[in-house]
Order: C-alpha cells, then structure tokens, then sequence
C-alpha cells in the first residue's frame, strides 16, 4: 500500500470489479484469488472464458491455474526478479508504451538503467522459470490490453514487499495500462473492512484520507475539528507496538476486533508482549484466544447489528445495516468508544448515529466529501468522491496521478532475497494461504457447524516427493519447527506444492502458524514476511 | 443492436435483434412458461417447455430462437399447447407429489409451468407414474440433493460451469437414468464442490435446497463481512435471528453471487459463545461485569496512560464510523499517533 | 516401389500390384469379416497354409512382389456379406464361392483346385431348385445386387495396401490431385446426386460446398462410423472390407473442404474394424497418402482413429463432435450454426457416413453421370442393408434405389424360411418404422420410405414373420431407444419412458382404453419437442405399428389376446387330450415341472405353475402335434 502510493500517488486498486472481466490479459500475482476472494475470482474466470490470456504467477500450482494460459511458478520471495524480467522482454522487444511513458510517468531513464541486472538467464535462474515462458507472459502482458494485474498478500507480505508492489506499478505503468478501463494495479485487499480502516486513518502516521499527520496543515485542520493539540509525531506500526510493550514504554493496549494471537507473526512475541502489559482491553464479539489475555473485554456487535459503511476493495464505501439488535449487552464498537471518551471526559464524542460520524468523516476527509447515508441509500459510491454531487471514481489515475508532479514514478529496482531462506536445518520453505471456508484467524467461521464440517483444521500442504522423503504419509500428523517456534498439523500430500515448499494456513488455534512465521519487516510498509520463512517438518516424536 | 418488431399471439412488441423469442416477451411482461431458462445463463433448450410456433410453420424453442423483423409468434397454437402439456405432463408425472411439505412449495417452476398449461387430473390418471428412488446426497452440511425432485434442467450444471467455471457437477448415465452427478457420481461433499450454493439459489425445484432452512420474516440489505470484495448481501431475518444470506443481484460488485462463506458462514452471529456482558479480570479470572464497572475501569487506567504509554490497534473488521472514533479517540483524547490495525495481515 | 511421390507414380504402381497378384495361379481368399471369423474362417486360413505348405510348391501367404512365380497364395479378404453362409471361401481367379467351409473341408478344395482343375459341388451354394452356383455372380442373392461400395469387400486383403492398389486404389485422389479443383471436386459429388448415407439423406454435395466456404481453420473432415442399430453391421462390414476406399474418399473430402485433419469415429466394440483402419492408415503414411504433402503436391492431411465408448447417441453428428472433444457426448439444441461451420472444437467440420466416403472414389473415378445413372431420379446410386430377421438369405446386400421391398426381400433374401408369411419390414434401425405387407412394393428411397411413415436410417432391414407381435416389437424398440437417449431434453427421456411403460402394460394385458390416444398424442409430442434426430423420431416404431397394425393393439387392450401369440401374459400352452400320446418328452423338458401325466396317458400342464416358456411345443413330435398355444390366455378352472 505505502509502495503503490509511492509510485502512483495512491494505494487502493486503480480499477473496479466488475472491469477485471472485461481485461484482455490479467496478471494475479501473489493471489490465491478462487480462494481468498472467491467472488471476485469469478471476473478473473469470466475474462479467461472470453478468451483474456490469464497469467498466474504463483509458486504453488493454485486452483487458478486450472484457468490460465501461462503459470509462472517462480520461487517464493523472487517476483521482483520476476516482474523486472519480464519488463526487460517488453522494452527490448519494443512493446513498452513510450508516449505513455513519455506522458504520465518519469524516472524512466533511472529505471532503464536498472534493468540491466534482469536478463532472462538470470532472471530464470534466480526465478527458477524457464526463459521462454517468462518470455511469453511478457509478451502477452505487452500486447494484449488492456491488462490488469491482481495482486494480494503473496506480493506484500516480504521483507521486500514495497520492491514486489513497485515491480508491479512499474509493469503496469510501462505498457500503458494504468488509469485505463479494464486494467490498471489492483491490490485486493484481504478483510473486508482493510480499506475503510486505512482510509479513515486507522494507521499511525496519517488522519483519515491519508492525511499526514507531520502535515502542519493537516495538523491545524483535525486540532480545529476536534478542538484539541495533536501530536505531529507519527505513531507506532504493529509490530513496534509489541515491541515497546516488551520495553516497558506501552503500558495500556486497546485492542479492537483484533486476534494477534493466531494473525501476528512470530506470534509469540506478541503473545508475551500480552501477557507481560500492564492492562489490556480486547473488544470483541468471542472470547478469542487474544481476548482470555485481557483485563478488560468488552462485548461487541457484528456487522449485522449495527448501522454503519465498509469500504471494499476497489474503494466502494457500503451501508451496513442493522438487521437485528446486539445479543445481550453487545454494544457497537463506535458506541462503546465514546462512553469511555466521555468518562474521560472528552468532548467531541456526542453522536447518537452512525450518519452523524460519516457527516464529521466527509467534512474531514476530502476523498469521502461527498458520502452521506441519504447518498448510499442508493447503493455505494468509489472514492475518491469529494463533493455532494460527485458521483465517485470507478477508474483512479485516469488523467493524471495523485502525486505531487502529476506523474507516476517508474522505480528503479534490485532484486533482493527473503530474510530468511531454507538451510540444512530447516531445510523447507513454508508460506502461508487462506482456505475458502475459513476466514482470518476463525474467529467467526470456525464457530459455524457447517463450514466447520467442511473443514475443521490444518493442513500442512506438502508436495509427495518431500514427504516420501521424510517417510510421511497423507494425513500424518507431524511437528513443523522454525527458529521462532513450533506447531503441528496434519499433512496434506498435494502437487499443489512444488518440492522444497509447504504450505499452511493460520485459520486454525489448535496450529498456529505463526508461531513459525518470520516478522522480518518490510523497512517501508512495515509488513511481516508470512510468506516465506525456512522450517523442518517431522515425524512426531512418541 | 438494431431494433426489431416482432408479434406474439397477435401482440406486436419492439426487440432488439440478438434477442431470443423467450427474452424479447420477458422484457415486455409476457409470460412464456419455461423451466430450464435462467436469465444468468446460456439457453440450454432441454425442458422443451418454451416452445413456440414460428411464422405458422415451424415449432421452435423461444428460449434459443432469435428474433427477427416482423416474426411471428404463437404461444397458444393446438400443436405447441399439446407438446407443451404433454412434456410438462411427463415432468409430473415423474415428480412426487409431495408439495405441501415441500419446500419450494409456491415458489416451484414446475408448479408455476404445470398451473400454466392447465394440468387436469383426469390427463395425469392417463399416464404411468414413476418417481426415482434415489437416496438423498445429504453430504453436502448446507443443502442436500433430491433427485427424486430433480428435473434435469441443468440449470445447477450451467451455473457451475459458465458462472463459478468450478464444473463440480454434470449430467451422468444416460436416458431415464439420467442424474446430475459428481465426478464418479460421489457424494457431491468428496467432489470439487465448493459449498457456493449459486446451484441451490437457481434450482427450479427443491431438488437442491438449503438445509434447515427457515423463512424470513423480513429482509435486510447489507454488505458481506467476509473479505474485501463487499459482496451485497440480504440478511434474513426472524424473530430476533438471522436465519438466511442472499446474494443481493442489484449490487454491482457481486450481482448476487456470493460464496460459501458469504451465503452460509452466518451461524456466528447467533452462536451461543457470542460475549453478551463485559468481563473484568478479577483475581486472575475474566468475571462478568457492569457496563458501567468495565468503563469506569478503562477510563481510569487509560487517563493514567496517556501518551507514549498508550497504543491502540483498530480492526480491518469493524465499520468506518468505529474507525474513525477509535482513531479519533487514541489521536484527540490519548494524545498519541500509536493507532494501526492488521491490514498487513 | 514404396511411396507415392507425384500423382503419375500411381498408374505404374496400379500395375505393379496387379502383376504380382498375377504371379500367383491360385489364390485362396478366406472371408474374415466378424460374422466369419466367429463361425471359425481362421481355422479354415490355418489349414489352408498348412495343408498347401506340405505340398511340395511355392505357396505364399504374403503377396510377392520381389518377382517370383508362386503356385498358390493365402489370404484373408473383407466380409462378402453372405454371413449366413459362412464361413466363405473364394478362390481366384476362377471365382468359385465355397459357402459353410469347415477346415475339414480344406483337402478337397486344394485337390478339386490344384489337381482336378473342378470344384467341390457340397460347398457350392446351393439354390432353391437344388441347382449349385459356382461363383457368387451365379448366387441369386447377389446377381440381384449391385455393389458398389461392398464391391471390394470380399476381393482384396484389406490389410494390405497393395491390393487396394490393384483395383484401382487411390486412382481418384491421383486424379483430383492432377487436374482438379477442390470445386470442381465438389460439383462431381453435387452432380453425382449422392445423397448422405447416414440416414437423413442431406445431398454431400451442399453439405461439402457449405464447409468448403465455411471461414475458419482448422477444418476437419470427420467420418461417422458409429453404428449402433440393433443388427446393422453395413459400416463395421466396410471398415474391415475396405477402409482404405474410406479413407481415400475422406482425403478427397479433405482436399475439397480445405481440411487439413480428419477422424474417424469407430465404436470400440468395433475391434477389427480399428485394427484393420490402424494398419491402412499406417500403410497410406508410408505410402505417402496421408500426412504432409500427399503425393507429392502441397496438400496435407493428418487422419486420426477416435473410438467411441458405446453410446448409440454419439452417432448423431453434434453428439459425436462433443464425444471427440473429450465432452459428453449430447446433441447440440437447434437453433444451432452448422457442423460445416461449427463443428468439431467449434471449427468447420465435415461429417458423412462410412459408405458416403466409400462411395467418393468410384464416383471421381467413374463420373458424376455413372452415379446418377444408377437408382432413381432423387436417391442416386445404391444402398445398403444389413438384412436380418426372420429371412432365407441374411446378411449384407447392395441394390440400387429404387428396388423394391419385395425385390430385397424375395429375390434377395429368399424369402421368409420354413414356409412363413411375410408381416412386416423394419427398415432404418430403432427410429425406422414397420411396414406391412400391403408396402411391399414401396421402392426404397428416402422419399417414398418416408412417406410411407418409416426411413432409410443407416440401413438396418429387420424381416418379420407372423410369428412376430408387433406390439412387442414396437416394445422392443422403444426399451431400445429408453435406454439409449441421451437423457438431455425432457420429451425423448421420459417420452419414450411413457411410451415403454403403457406399451408393456399393453403386452401384460394391462392396456386402458385411454392407451391408443396416449400413445398417438405422446409419440407426437416426442417428435415435436425431442432436440435431436433421435428424439424426433423413437416414436417411429410406435406410430407405424399403430397405422399399420392397430388391430393387434387392439386385440391385446380390449381381448387380453396377443395375436401372434408372443406375449407370454396374454397367452397360455395346453395339451390336446385327444392327440397327446403320453410320450412324457413334454413332462421331462418342462423347466417348472409344471406337465403331470404318466406315461401313456394324457398329459395336462397346470396353468398355475406353467411359466408360458413354450418348451413343451416344441418338443412335442410333430406327428402328435398336441400342444397348442392360445390366446387369450385360458381362464383357471378352479378344482
């Protein structure tokens, strides 16, 4: 997100749902689409069935390969690599977009010089690809537009993970596919509320429309909206927030909706960052595993208990409705923030609606100007939609970018290898994935039956060779070990993984996967490398 | 698309050339039974129940037919009445006849076709029934599979193939044996299914249905909470329960598709374990507490910790307006930036 | 000589084969189509090599083309079509036919035929009169033939290219090759009047025309060889005969529609048919025939074999497209574009019968005019029937159009056997109709077969005696056709199921009033609204028995008695006391023991028990002819 907005001036999808069918070429990079986002994964086949050449990179043979013309199975961690390669191809074979280039971008020459290092040969070498067909993703990506890539946690969740967004801008914006109908950079975003949480500055350095908080201007707006002094000093990430914990400087952690538990990497960390606070708040609808560590929990409504708006992935803000009141003494999240505001005494926090706090956004936040609830009675608007008669922006970039220069940046790049990469003590490398029938850390879908039937724990996805190797069979239980911890699932032999790679998911408490992850962060968007980290698998021990 | 008129039984009505027969009448309130057509699909053409004659001459199905300049059409002439009844006879008499307890009861295709043609008893008595006995495929935990209710309309095979493209189900064995199928004709729960239920919504019959399904007494419009697609979704509502999703089709993102989760994954929200009163630690134990014990604990704890001291982590879950006030609250009233939530995770 | 390599290569390569084949001074051919080699021919191929190797000559088996003289040769040839007269044997060049060879049989023909220049007048086929025909041309059931595609089928070895060679194989595409092109290829087949052979009856002509101006590419050519028709062998018969005829007409077809890949579909229950097909398409590669510049000129054309799994449906054309591919093989629903312009992988794609590519190379070879000359004004040239049934002669025959049924049946056929009566024909397989003899005069073609309410079909002809239920055999036909639908459309799945239903509670004697009406209005409703050719016409055999034989239905509805006397609910077996002698033959076959009676005395068969098997008539000695069928069944007397 930070990466994209570096490049093009914003970090939202660039385009619309419902024009991913209408693509000649889709590059999903990094996106387990079918099943993390199986919805939108219908456009992605729509298209493939008209006939749109689909390019899926990916190092695990993903059910969506079962729909494209072109599996680029590179290895976890080297898309950098990858993209920049094949942006080599579409240069030397003068498929760039050069008044596009010309146009809307710059860098370029900066940028050039920095492909030198991506020949195919070694590209494929450090991809593990064969030249050719690098080659003719390239060439089909180059050729055939509109192209739009899909990009999701496979791309963000490295230690270089800003380099794999900026890869992924450059390809884009190279052969003039940015700001287009049908094309565009397209991060999906995971829940279903990740948009809307940054948007309204859910983050530490920025107030809601990404408005930074080291901007006097900025500063001076929101101190007299709310009637207070604000610090100009941005705040801490995620991670940093454990960290101080550990040091002793965060005594009081307010944890809303929330399950770090299970979601953080290096998951004990946090847990005995947790455990070690002086007081801890967890506001949420189950007693998670995360909320048993509080000293306070507060029982919170769902979604259909309460009135408010999501933001979906491609920046469409939505009514949710109250269909049923809270179950006991749950209250809604909002409300609850402001009782403790006002035994704090704080004013600003009398609102009696949700309407009433979507007013003070829109007044706030210059992408939202122009929502109201009268407005999205409706159905949703994209924004940005500053004023009251915009009718929102389904295609962003489409005449200049949001940058200061109008212009989006090419980003000269070198490929660097993950934080931590299999040795011969842990020999295989482990990424992480979602299951369609399971969300996040479980907290709702593993206390539906149903879904439960369906699927009720992990899986350690290993590719045949490497269980025979370790003398496994399917559906063993075994240990998996990293530097950083140890867990154990079940195994699941499946081609789905190449040798060399396992795979499993974190839906699951009795496995926590993130017990193993590594939390080597990217330096620029302060994201854990989930998505490859060095591991053993063995047989248990009696 | 050029404009066309065409005359059904008599009437003359605009189309649009490219139109089938059935969609130009559909478009213009004309009702034209049907059983295998849906509006999301391809016309397949196998109920036969359309079928039309064609400028006095030929019999043709308006589900596939185009139209075309000064057509027309008759939907009441004595051959198609009589294949059309006959077909929808056969269809009956093949069925069982267990509609009261059924659970597509006045909302059934087959229902609305047979009222449609006018099935008397007497023309049913003439005909030898057989209803399949085949065992209900109850593997599947959200719907479960009648064959004995099925009538090959293909339209769960269609809608698996051309819309979720995941091709779980065809047709297998041939003739009167006939069945939709999984691959080796397994429980559709060891098949590639994948629970989406865009089968079970589209089935004419209750062939496919929900299992345990309840009515609602209302509906209410809302946005999925599963992932950052933000399907549009129609929570059903009875009594003080959500007892059902349906995929919202005016929404633009999803058009009604949803996914298993989406549709099915709504049990968390009336689960028992649902927290229903604020809890303190007391004594190393979460007891249950007052609102107004646990606010009042918070604020005090959280006046002494104003600052560097504080963090706050808000969630990619929770609406806008709950974002904004947390990070408000951290910003204006704890005096910190230290707000973030998991949209890294 | 081994390859083809301009078109002008082939006229000394005709005469190379027929030189060698002149080599030999006698040549034994045994027939090794299905129906023979079941009936043991390969035994008598065995003792023919054995028997002529102890001679002290040179015998071959293999032609020799390496310029020896040889005394005799084996081989084996294609079906001649007499199967019921198998196992044949054929000697060159004197055409003497041996009929029922049994490999004791083999010393006398190799004496008659080596030492005594005569024949063996017991394996001669023998004629109604008692006399004796030498060669085939003298047999009554082919001197009222006319075979054109089956010509060959008895003549040559079809596993080996040569012989093809020999009579003027591949003559036509050399022809084509040189001197023509694709359209006026095409013009020879729209003139020729050659109408498809698969059953319909579309004019080739038009159907190539429209795939030769189809846009797209790939084009292919695909030739239907799944004959699923209950006793229909016509294709299977060519196939082994004589497949390379078939696969030079598909690469003139190929050459003229611009298709540059072709497939023939065979049904694996076809197992010779494939071996023979494999072994002529690799012999046509060697020979440069098939593959990347045919003959030498700039025309390629791949052939591939696709077996198919059995299913009677995928013997329609959309259905065995889809079948392919690799998809369930299912009719594709009209409004629909053409095979010629959507086909097989949704490209232009020709498809004809087995005996429609035979039928191309004679047709370029001999003219447009030749063809139309033969058969009748619409249906040109010949057809060809699998005859069977209750007939004198069976097998498989070639008339020209316009013959009529009882030219087929009594001159060809020989008539019904053991002295019955003519009832009815079944001509076009399990969609056909039933014709009476009142019909008999009808001439075949497609037009006159189908007003008369039947079809051509790919050719089946089912003989029936008044033996025969017509009730039941349109019960027969429909459990044919049940079974058999694909199960897509609603009218055909649970049509022909509604029709199967009340017809055998027709045959249980559980027929309604109500029935006839039924069966009339649903077997119109089934052609009405089934999607597909087969759909359209399963009620064929039901509407036909209705005109023609109503009075049987009505015999079994309003009487409980089944004329014919087949239907075993409606009929019963008992003895005559005044003719039964007591020989208990009866007692000891029956299979329920449901015959009392001590020797000598008057039998009775207890109707309780009886399980209506007909053993008991049967064995019976004619002299006493004492049990007798009836119908209605009799009435229980209650003791």
């Amino acid at each position: 997100m930070a990466g994209l907005a570096t490049a093009l001036g914003s970090g939202a999808m660039t385009n619309s749902i419902a024009e991913i069918s209408g693509a000649k070429t889709i590059l999903a990079i990094g996106t387990n689409t079918t099943q993390a986002h199986p919805v939108l994964a219908l456009q992605v086949k729509k298209a493939a069935r008209n006939g749109a050449g689909l390019i899926v990179a990916n190092p695990k043979k993903i059910d969506l390969c079962r729909h494209a013309t072109i599996h680029l199975q590179h290895r976890p961690g080297t898309d950098v690599a990858l993209l920049m390669g094949m942006i080599k191809v579409i240069v030397d074979e003068g498929l760039a977009d050069l008044d596009y280039i010309a146009t809307r971008c710059e860098n370029f020459e900066q940028f050039l010089a920095s492909l030198a290092e991506f020949n195919l040969d070694a590209v494929a070498a450090i991809t593990g690809v064969d030249q050719e067909l690098i080659a003719a993703a390239a060439r089909l990506y180059g050729s055939e537009q509109p192209a739009a890539t899909l990009y999701c946690m496979g791309i963000t969740q490295h230690s270089h993970g800003t380099d794999n967004v900026w890869a992924i801008a450059n390809l884009g914006l190279i052969t003039g596919n940015v700001g287009i109908p049908h094309g565009g950079v397209n991060p999906l975003r995971g829940q279903n509320n990740v948009q809307g949480s940054c948007d309204m500055g859910g983050l530490p350095d920025v107030y809601p429309g990404y408005q930074k908080v080291d901007n006097p201007d900025a500063q001076q707006k929101f101190e007299a909206a709310w009637g207070v002094k604000l610090s100009e000093t941005p705040g801490l990430t995620h991670s940093e927030i454990f960290d101080k914990i550990h040091e002793g400087t965060i005594k009081s952690l307010y944890l809303v909706g929330e399950n770090p538990y299970l979601s953080e990497a290096n998951a004990s960390h946090a847990i005995e960052a947790m455990e070690k606070i002086d007081f801890l708040v967890v506001q949420d609808i189950f007693l998670t595993e995360t909320a048993q560590l509080a000293d306070v929990v507060l029982p919170a409504a769902t979604f259909a208990e309460k009135d408010g708006t999501f933001t979906n992935t491609e920046r469409r803000i939505q009514r949710v409705r109250a269909a049923i009141a809270p179950r006991g003494e749950a209250k809604e999240d909002w409300r609850i923030v402001t009782e403790i505001a006002r035994r704090m005494g704080a004013p600003g926090f009398d609102y009696n609606t949700p309407a009433e706090i979507m007013a003070e956004i829109a007044a706030l936040t210059p992408s939202y100007g122009g929502i109201t609830y009268e407005r999205l009675e409706e159905g949703g608007l994209q924004w940005p939609c500053p004023t009251i008669d915009h009718p929102g922006t389904p295609i962003l970039h489409t005449e200049r970018f949001s940058t200061a220069s109008g212009k989006a940046r090419l980003m000269p790049l070198s490929f660097r290898e993950s934080a931590e990469l299999p040795d011969n003590e842990f020999p295989l490398l482990l990424t992480t994935d979602r299951s369609l029938f399971h969300y996040h850390t479980g907290s709702m879908t593993r206390r539906v039956e149903g879904l439960e039937q369906l699927v009720s724990e992990e899986f350690v996805k290993i590719n045949p060779a490497d269980a025979a190797h370790l003398a496994l069979v399917d559906g063993e239980m075994v240990q998996v070990s990293s530097r950083r911890g140890t867990t154990t699932a079940k195994t699941k032999l499946t081609a789905v993984c190449p040798p060399g790679l396992v795979s499993m998911t974190f839906h699951f408490a009795e496995s926590p996967t993130n017990m193993l992850t590594n939390a080597a962060l990217d330096p620029i968007a302060k994201i854990p490398e989930t998505k490859v980290c060095a591991v053993r698998v063995e047989k248990m021990t009696a | 698309m050029n404009p066309v008129t065409i005359t059904i039984d008599g009437l003359a009505i605009p189309a649009q050339e490219g139109m089938t027969i059935l969609q130009a009448a559909q478009a213009n309130g004309l009702y034209i039974p049907n059983l295998c057509n849906h509006p999301d699909l391809d016309p397949a053409g196998l109920c036969r129940v359309c079928v039309v004659k064609i400028d006095d001459w030929k019999i043709a199905i308006s589900c596939k037919q185009p139209v075309k300049e000064g057509m027309v059409v008759s939907t009441e002439d004595p051959e198609v009445q009589r294949v059309r009844k006959n077909t929808v006879e056969l269809l009956v008499a093949n069925h069982p006849m267990t509609c009261l307890t059924c659970e597509r009861d006045g909302n059934c295709e087959l229902q609305r076709v047979a009222r449609y043609v006018g099935l008397e008893p007497t023309d049913l008595n003439r005909y030898r029934r057989s209803v399949r006995s085949l065992p209900m495929d109850r593997s599947n935990p959200f719907f479960e599979i009648d064959h004995a209710k099925c009538i090959l309309c293909g339209i769960c095979v269609r809608t698996c193939d051309e819309i979720q493209n995941i091709n779980a189900i065809d047709f297998v064995k041939r003739g009167v044996a006939s069945l939709i199928g999984t691959m080796g004709n397994k429980p559709i729960a060891e098949s590639r299914c994948e629970s989406c239920g865009e089968c079970v919504v589209r089935c004419p019959t209750a062939a496919l249905s929900p299992r345990h399904r309840v009515q609602p007494m209302r509906e209410v419009k809302s946005i999925c909470s599963y992932c950052g697609v933000g399907c549009g979704i129609r929570l059903g509502v009875r009594g003080d329960q959500i007892v059902g999703v349906q995929g919202d089709r005016e929404n633009p993102v999803n058009g009604g598709s949803l996914c298993v989760k989406g549709r099915f994954g709504y049990h968390f929200i009336n689960h028992p374990e649902r927290l229903q009163k604020p809890l303190v630690r007391k004594d190393g134990e979460l007891v249950e507490a007052e609102w107004d014990e646990a606010l009042d604990l918070i604020a005090e704890k959280f006046s002494q910790h104003k600052g560097e001291q504080f963090a706050a982590l808000a969630s990619a879950r929770i609406t806008n307006e709950d974002n904004y006030l947390i990070q408000k609250f951290t910003r204006a009233v704890m005096g910190t930036n230290t707000i973030d939530h998991c949209a890294r995770l | 000589m081994n390859a083809i390599n301009t078109p002008a290569d082939l006229g000394p390569m005709r005469d190379y084969c027929q030189a060698a084949l002149g080599r030999q001074k006698v040549r034994f051919l045994v027939c090794a189509g299905t129906g023979c080699i079941a009936g043991g021919s390969m035994a008598v191929y065995q003792e023919l090599q054995r028997l002529l190797s102890e001679r002290d000559i040179n015998v071959d088996v293999e032609l020799l083309y390496e310029g020896k003289e040889s005394d005799a040769g084996v081989g084996t040839s294609g079906c001649h079509g007499f199967c019921q007269m198998g196992p044949l044997v054929r000697v060159e060049p004197t055409g003497t036919f041996y009929t029922r060879v049994k490999a004791a049989d083999v010393p006398d023909i190799i004496t008659a035929t080596l030492d005594e220049n005569s024949e063996v007048e017991r394996l001669l086929f023998k004629n109604p009169d008692g006399s004796r025909s030498v060669t085939e041309h003298d047999v009554p059931f082919y001197n009222r033939q006319q075979r054109i595609v089956l010509d060959k089928c008895g003549t040559i070895n079809p596993e080996d290219i040569r012989d093809y060679f020999a009579v003027d194989g591949y003559q036509a595409l050399a022809e084509i090759l040189q001197h023509l092109s694709p359209m006026e290829v095409i013009d020879i087949v729209t003139a020729s009047g050659l109408r498809g052979r698969g059953g319909a009856g579309f004019p080739a002509g038009r159907k190539w025309l429209g795939c030769h101006k189809a846009g797209g590419s790939p084009k292919y050519v695909v030739c239907n060889g799944d004959e699923g028709d209950p006793g229909a062998f016509m294709d299977r018969s060519v196939l082994e005969g004589n497949p390379l005829a078939v696969i030079e007409g598909m690469t003139i077809a190929a050459y003229s529609v611009g298709a540059r890949y072709g497939y023939i579909y065979v049904r694996a229950e076809y197992p010779l048919a494939v071996v023979r097909l494999q072994k002529a398409i690799e012999q046509a590669k060697q020979y440069r025939l098939l593959g990347e510049n045919i003959m030498g000129v700039d025309f390629d054309f791949d052939l591939y074999i696709f077996q198919g799994a059995g299913a009677f449906v995928c013997g329609e054309s959309t259905a065995l497209t889809l079948s392919i591919e690799g998809k369930r093989g299912m009719p594709r629903v009209a409004p629909r574009p053409r095979t010629t312009e959507v086909g097989l992988w949704d490209k232009p794609t020709l498809l004809n019968n087995v005996k429609t590519y035979a039928f191309i190379p004679d047709i370029i070879r001999r003219g447009a005019d030749w063809f139309k000359s033969i058969g009748t004004e619409s249906s040109s040239g010949t057809a060809v029937f699998a005859l069977t049934g209750h007939i004198a002669n069976s097998g498989l025959i070639e008339v020209p159009m316009g013959i009529t049924l009882r030219e087929i049946i009594y001159d060809i056929g020989g008539g019904i056997p053991h002295g019955g009566t003519f009832k009815a024909v079944q001509t076009g397989g399990p969609s056909g109709g039933c014709l009476p003899a009142s019909l008999l005069d009808t001439p075949i073609d497609y037009d006159s077969l189908d007003e008369a309410g039947s079809i051509m079909g790919s050719g089946g002809m089912v003989i029936m005696d008044e033996n025969t239920c017509m009730v039941d055999v349109a019960r027969y036909f429909l459990q044919f056709t049940e079974e058999e639908s694909c199960g897509q459309c609603v009218p055909c799945r649970l049509g022909t199921k509604q029709l199967l239903e009340i017809l055998k509670d027709i045959c249980k004697g559980k027929g309604r009033k109500a029935d006839l009406d039924l069966l009339y209005e649903l077997s119109h409703s089934v052609h009405g609204g089934s999607v597909c050719g087969l759909g359209q016409t399963a009620a064929n055999p039901v509407l036909t028995t209705l005109r023609y034989f109503k009075d049987e239905y009505e015999a079994h509805i309003f009487e409980k008695r089944c004329p014919a006397k087949v239907c075993k609910d409606l009929i019963s077996f008992r003895i005559d006391e005044e003719k039964c002698a007591g020989c208990t033959l009866c007692a000891r076959a029956c299979p329920v023991s449901a015959i009392t009676g001590e020797k000598k005395q008057v039998h009775v068969i207890d109707q309780s028990i009886c399980i209506q098997c007909g053993v008991c008539k049967e064995k019976c000695p004619t002299k006493f002819s004492a049990v007798e069928c009836v119908s209605p069944k009799l009435v229980m007397e209650v003791a």
